[in-house]
């Protein structure tokens, strides 16, 4: 029998990752809305012991394609797998969470298959054979709701939205496999250089601490980094201070940077640009310290901190530390 | 080598968007068309390889008469040619639709590589890159902070942003790069290019030349939303440490984050 929805899982230092356990548990409530059933794709080298957590997430079929030649991320050896997945299962939508991956390698699979797709996806229902589903547009600035037919379309839901459903438990997975022997990817991941700060990266983190003009000059921007240490948070930036060099482009939210929805985002010294108020606008809780009590960041905040960040910032940073210290 | 640089225009990023009147699309009345900025770092990177490679620089593009002012741009910067695909049924058009017009004027130029912006800041889809690549059956490299190409122009070597790091690639040539913020700092027209750009050629060419297809796409738009979250708009009176005490209290008892 053919499966509602193929969902493609990520996996990073031999975990599942939770972007994907999100997708996971979407694809299974999708599918149940449909009247089907959730397979599942894995790729990688070693992966087959994923398996049964996978199926524990809701996939009543886990397609193993094992091989050394996905030991990397490549978009040519996944696309290979996703395609002959289709092939031997049957799956007409096909989901994949919108991480760095899943963008990358979603759009080469709907080319492939000359099927409609769907971007960073924020909501979702199937109704009469049809996905319902909100994308944004304008970096969030626009909310487009759509209507697909459900038998064939591939998405990719965006990160931190969508809950992530507990395990059912440990389960004998029903798997099948694909052979990757004869793919000869064109471009491999060769090297992979983490970032250099300890800090959780801003397009994954739950919490956000982003800095702005108001901190004065790169020399101060340790004291947002020490917050999102205290705090355990991602750092983000305007785009102001990244054209200005004081920090790298990974760290810009907004428009020309990233689009995030964490569930807390604290704006220190951040006037609120639309350009930067597109790209966090569908946090969950925002916080925002500024001197102007006049910004505009204030209008989106939930929390707003009218003072000078120079004395609210080490202050609440102990504050923190003394919380989280206390369990 | 011969570099093809996709580009579009889209609505300046200070610009408010709100939905049409009858709620089933974009009201893009009034707005400043940019060229898409991404595709600006795409384009520059395609010109210093021409410096350091030399060949040839060809800028393509989709779109109705307000493109020509794109194109004029772009080669007022030392683009050296234009092509346009200028067919209403492709404005708007589905990613696919568009790659796979994309991919039908770059089988006419036989490039050696294909620059492309990471995404348009209008539909935020990041599609058109890796759908082209895919109808050249070519290697992509997506989010791309740092090219180099070898000298003999048959392998490039690529950084691409991902979550906590960058990854390091190695692609044999042809392939389709797409840019990301941080691969170069643009450079700005002067004027003898922008008098230089009045001579140099932009070519118009049909969907029917190209053997294409009208697109037909099978998403349709129920309703345009402009996104609304209720906020608390409290602000925290007090000394500073009044305020973090109080901040910190809501965020540990009432929001349940900390």
């Amino acid at each position: 029998m053919a499966h509602l929805v193929l969902t493609l899982v990520e996996h990073r230092d031999g975990h599942i990752r939770k972007s994907s356990l999100e997708a996971l548990s979407l694809g299974k409530r999708l599918a149940a809305e449909g009247g089907g059933t959730q397979a599942a794709l894995i790729v990688g080298k070693g992966v087959t012991n994923l398996a049964s957590e996978i199926a524990a997430r809701g996939a009543a079929l886990v397609v193993i394609a094992d091989h050394d030649v996905a030991a990397e991320y490549s978009t040519e050896v996944h696309a290979k797998a996703a395609e002959r997945a289709i092939e031997k299962i049957g799956a007409g939508l096909i989901l994949e969470s919108a991480t760095a991956q899943g963008k990358d390698l979603a759009p080469r699979i709907a080319a492939r298959l000359q099927a409609p797709y769907l971007a960073d996806i924020v909501d979702a229902r199937v109704e009469n054979g049809k996905l319902i589903a909100v994308r944004p547009e304008y970096a969030g600035k626009a909310l487009i709701r759509v209507a697909v037919p459900v038998s064939k379309v591939v998405v990719t839901a965006r990160p931190n939205v969508f809950p992530a459903e507990a395990s059912a438990g440990a389960a004998t997975p029903e798997t099948t496999s694909i052979d990757l022997s004869d793919v000869k990817p064109r471009a491999r991941v060769v090297r992979f250089v983490g970032a250099s700060e300890e800090t959780v990266d801003v397009a994954e983190a739950e919490i956000i601490v982003s800095g702005g003009r108001g901190l004065k000059g790169p020399e101060n921007f340790p004291l947002v980094f020490e917050l999102a240490k205290a705090l355990g948070a991602g750092v983000g930036a305007s785009r102001a201070v990244v054209d200005a060099g004081w920090i790298d482009h990974d760290h810009q939210v907004g428009q020309t940077g990233k689009t995030v929805s964490p569930t807390l985002y604290v704006a220190c010294g951040i006037s609120g640009a639309i350009q930067h108020l597109a790209g966090m606008r569908t946090s969950k809780c925002i916080v925002a310290i500024n001197k102007d009590a006049d910004a505009p960041i204030f209008k989106i905040a939930d929390y707003g901190l009218a003072g000078d960040l120079f004395e609210i910032l080490p202050r609440l940073t102990e504050a923190v530390k003394k919380v989280k210290g206390a369990g | 080598m011969k570099i093809l640089v996709c580009l579009k225009q889209v609505p300046a990023t200070d610009s408010r968007i709100k939905p049409s009147g009858d709620g089933h699309a974009v009201d893009l009345g009034g707005v400043e068309w940019v060229v898409n900025p991404y595709d600006e770092f795409a384009l520059e990177e395609a010109l210093r390889l021409k410096e350091k490679h030399s060949g040839e620089v060809v800028v393509l593009s989709l779109g109705g008469d307000r493109i020509e002012e794109a194109m004029r741009s772009a080669l007022a910067l030392g683009a050296d040619r234009a092509v346009v695909l200028k067919d209403p049924a492709f404005v708007g058009a589905e990613p696919l639709a568009v790659a796979e017009a994309l991919a039908a004027m770059a089988k006419r130029e036989s490039p050696d590589l294909i620059l492309c912006g990471k995404q348009g800041v209008d539909h935020d889809r990041m599609a058109v890159p890796a759908m082209l690549a895919e109808k050249l059956d070519w290697p992509q490299a997506t989010v791309v902070v740092k090219l180099e190409i070898a000298a003999d122009g048959k392998t490039a070597h690529a950084e691409r942003e991902v979550e906590g790091g960058h990854e390091e690639l190695e692609l044999t040539l042809p392939a389709v790069i797409a840019a990301q913020k941080g691969l170069n700092e643009p450079r700005y027209a002067n004027l003898k290019g922008i008098m230089a750009a009045k001579k140099k050629p932009v070519t118009v060419v049909t969907a029917s030349e190209l053997g294409l297809n009208p697109p037909a796409s099978s998403v349709e738009i129920l309703e345009v939303l402009q996104p609304s979250q209720a906020r608390k708009n409290r602000m925290i009176a007090g000394d500073p440490a009044q305020q973090v005490e109080e901040l910190v209290r809501i965020l540990r008892t009432e929001e349940k984050i900390l």
